[in-house]
């Protein structure tokens, strides 16, 4: 029954490291750059709706507010691409990854000013409710993010595999000069999916608040998330959700049979070893070549 | 504008490029040596900052400025410099003349061991990994806790060189000029690897991978000598700020203070001696600035002096993306515009240099 326990407390904190691993993902499969800010966007999107929601601030009912968090970091993402990262069209990845570095520092600075440096946590209507089967108790929020995790996995690999608009977003990253000559508007795509991958980090954060409590500094998480991204496979959605998992059960484990100390250790050490084993991850998108 | 006439090969790689360069950077020299007699004592402690700023940041520059390859987790390396020179002193008891020297060679051995691995990789991958280093880092001291001292830190003992002893508040002057001297031989180096073959093909791997193999550059070997060296002078420059630091913890080298050397070289500009300098003068006087801001608001409003946590990083994100927005050739890249402008009056163009961009390719198809 612990194991058990241990299995699904694991199962939740994995499915979040995984819903952030997704917009990593997301944005790798569009634009071949990858956002290191996409934890700080989930504390913003989390913060957004808390600061709807939470009877100190605005006391809106918790769905309003969920929707409209979503909709203020879908718009965010897309000014953000349009405003910022256009310019660095065309120009090194290595650039890219210390903008979005930078940006994450930015976004952790303008979260501390609103709203605090104090842990706060989301007062949702699924937190703290607890179902009990038999000697098994399951947290009503834990089972919501295995759900919304797997429902929203499942949902854009069908968005990027059978959509016109997703296989455009492929088609934008494997080859840009030929994308743009079969009509696909590059530059427009690239602004949609950082629109799409700030709606993900919002439920994730949502999703995240909900289990626990938030703080600015809750984006470095991030890091966690991109031992999931690399396990699984940069580019694939269901390997960024495998990868999550694999990272959270291994966690809760090392923090019960390591001693302290060694057990946080263990997602970043599992990262390296499958970058030198494996650098393409379990689910890996690398297709050789036909000469 | 001056116009070289090269009368041999070695013209190309000589120190200066001609007689007046040379008199201006001994001038230059002679200033920072005089420096001391100019300014107060406080200002020569944030000068002594500069210059080892300035020493990790050529460290970090050697490996992304010069050879092309990304690195998030260079505080590890300050790390192992600071701490096996504290340890090499403490628990051997080796004068600094030796310990300091060892340190920045096991920065170095530990630098070559991470790139065995990883040089296999490149762009964002390199970049994870060396971020996951950089973490990693922090709880390896932990569990090291009987030789680091983990949590609690490690005291760091004064400077002491054949009896006489350097200490940041007993002698800051003496402090300085030390430090000078290693900046000045750290930059002799640098200059010296850059004009040597192993210097040539580090800029080879950074323009352009196939091209470099095509001409019979061994990448994996030059990537992992190019870390080698990197983490090297980096050690250097972690044993140094240890000792400026006094007492320094696992938090002391965290992954704010590798993003902190990746800001200093690409504010002060990637792939020059001088990046390195501007980007630390700019990173050392901001938190000055900063202070100095906010006592002038202060008065002005009469609410007293404002504290804002996280003021700082927030301040340094902005910069670092204004300067790679606009500016990405950093500080030391808008002197040489500024310079070519006056050089060539009425003739300077405004494309003249501009980067070539390119078309995305993705990288998952071999």
């Amino acid at each position: 029954m612990d194991i058990l326990q241990l299995i699904v407390s694991g199962l939740a904190n994995g499915c979040v490291y995984g819903l952030i691993a997704l917009g990593f993902v997301l944005i790798y499969k569009a634009t071949e750059s990858v956002n290191f800010a996409q934890g700080d966007f989930m504390m913003l999107g989390a913060f957004i709706t808390l600061g709807f929601t939470n009877a100190d601030y605005m006391g809106l009912p918790f769905w309003l507010s969920c929707a409209m968090a979503i909709a203020i970091m879908g718009v965010l993402g897309y000014l953000l691409d349009l405003v910022v990262l256009r310019r660095m069209f065309g120009q090194s990845q290595v650039a890219v990854v210390i903008l979005t570095i930078a940006l994450g520092f930015v976004i952790r600075f303008v979260a501390g000013a609103i709203w605090g440096h104090e842990p706060q946590s989301l007062e949702s209507p699924i937190a703290g409710v607890e179902l009990r089967f038999g000697g098994l108790a399951l947290g009503m929020d834990e089972i919501w993010v295995i759900i919304v995790t797997v429902l929203l996995t499942i949902l854009l690999y069908f968005f990027f595999a059978r959509t016109k608009l997703g296989v455009a977003m492929q088609a934008s990253s494997q080859n840009q000069l030929a994308a743009y000559y079969m009509g696909i508007p590059v530059k427009r795509i690239h602004s949609m999916i950082w629109a799409l991958s700030g709606i993900v980090a919002t439920i994730a954060g949502i999703l995240f608040a909900s289990k626990g409590s938030i703080d600015p500094t809750a984006g470095l998480l991030g890091i966690k998330a991109f031992a999931a991204a690399v396990i699984g496979g940069f580019g694939s959605l269901p390997g960024a959700l495998l990868g999550g998992l694999i990272v959270g059960l291994v966690e809760p484990f090392a923090a019960r049979y390591m001693p302290a100390g060694y057990s946080q250790i263990f997602p970043y050490l599992i990262l390296i070893i499958m970058l030198i084993v494996r650098p393409h991850g379990i689910l890996s998108q690398i297709q050789t070549k036909k000469v | 504008m001056r116009i070289v006439f090269k009368t041999s090969y070695d013209a190309d790689i000589r120190l200066f490029k001609h007689n007046a360069q040379a008199f201006w950077y001994l001038l230059l020299f002679a200033f920072a040596i005089l420096l001391p007699f100019l300014v107060s004592d406080f200002l020569i402690g944030e000068a002594t900052l500069v210059l080892i700023w300035a020493i990790c940041g050529m460290g970090l520059m050697l490996l992304v400025g010069q050879t092309g390859q990304a690195s998030l987790g260079h505080a590890a390396f300050m790390a192992v410099g600071a701490y096996s020179n504290v340890i090499y002193q403490l628990n051997f008891n080796m004068p600094f003349l030796l310990s300091f020297p060892l340190a920045g060679l096991t920065a170095g051995v530990a630098g070559a061991l991470v790139a065995l691995p990883t040089t296999r990789l490149h762009g964002i991958y390199l970049a994870i990994a060396t971020l996951a280093i950089s973490v990693l880092t922090e709880d390896i001291i932990i569990i090291l806790e009987p030789i680091t001292g983990g949590i609690a830190g490690i005291f760091a003992p004064d400077i002491e060189i054949f009896g006489y002893t350097f200490n940041r508040y007993g002698n800051p002057v003496e402090l300085y000029w030390l430090v000078l001297a290693i900046t000045f031989i750290v930059i002799y180096a640098y200059r010296n690897i850059l004009r040597s073959p192993t210097g040539r093909a580090f800029a080879a791997v950074r323009d352009s991978e196939v091209s470099a193999k095509a001409m019979g550059v061994n990448v994996a070997r030059t990537k992992m000598v190019a870390f080698a060296i990197s983490c090297t002078i980096t050690g250097l420059g972690g044993a140094l700020m240890g000792h400026f630091a006094t007492v320094f913890t696992n938090e002391t080298f965290n992954l704010i203070i590798s993003i902190t050397l990746l800001l200093i070289i690409v504010v002060g500009g990637l792939g020059t001696i001088h990046g390195a300098f501007f980007g630390s003068i700019v990173f050392v006087m901001l938190p000055l600035m900063i202070s100095l801001t906010r006592d002038a608001v202060g008065s002005l409003t009469g609410s007293g002096s404002i504290t804002i946590p996280g003021l700082e990083s927030g301040i340094f994100g902005a910069i670092l993306i204004g300067f790679i927005l606009f500016e990405p050739m950093g500080l030391y890249g808008r002197w040489l515009k500024i310079r070519t402008y006056f050089e060539l009056f009425p003739f300077y163009r405004k494309d003249m240099f501009r980067r070539q961009k390119s078309y995305l390719k993705t990288e998952r198809t071999r």
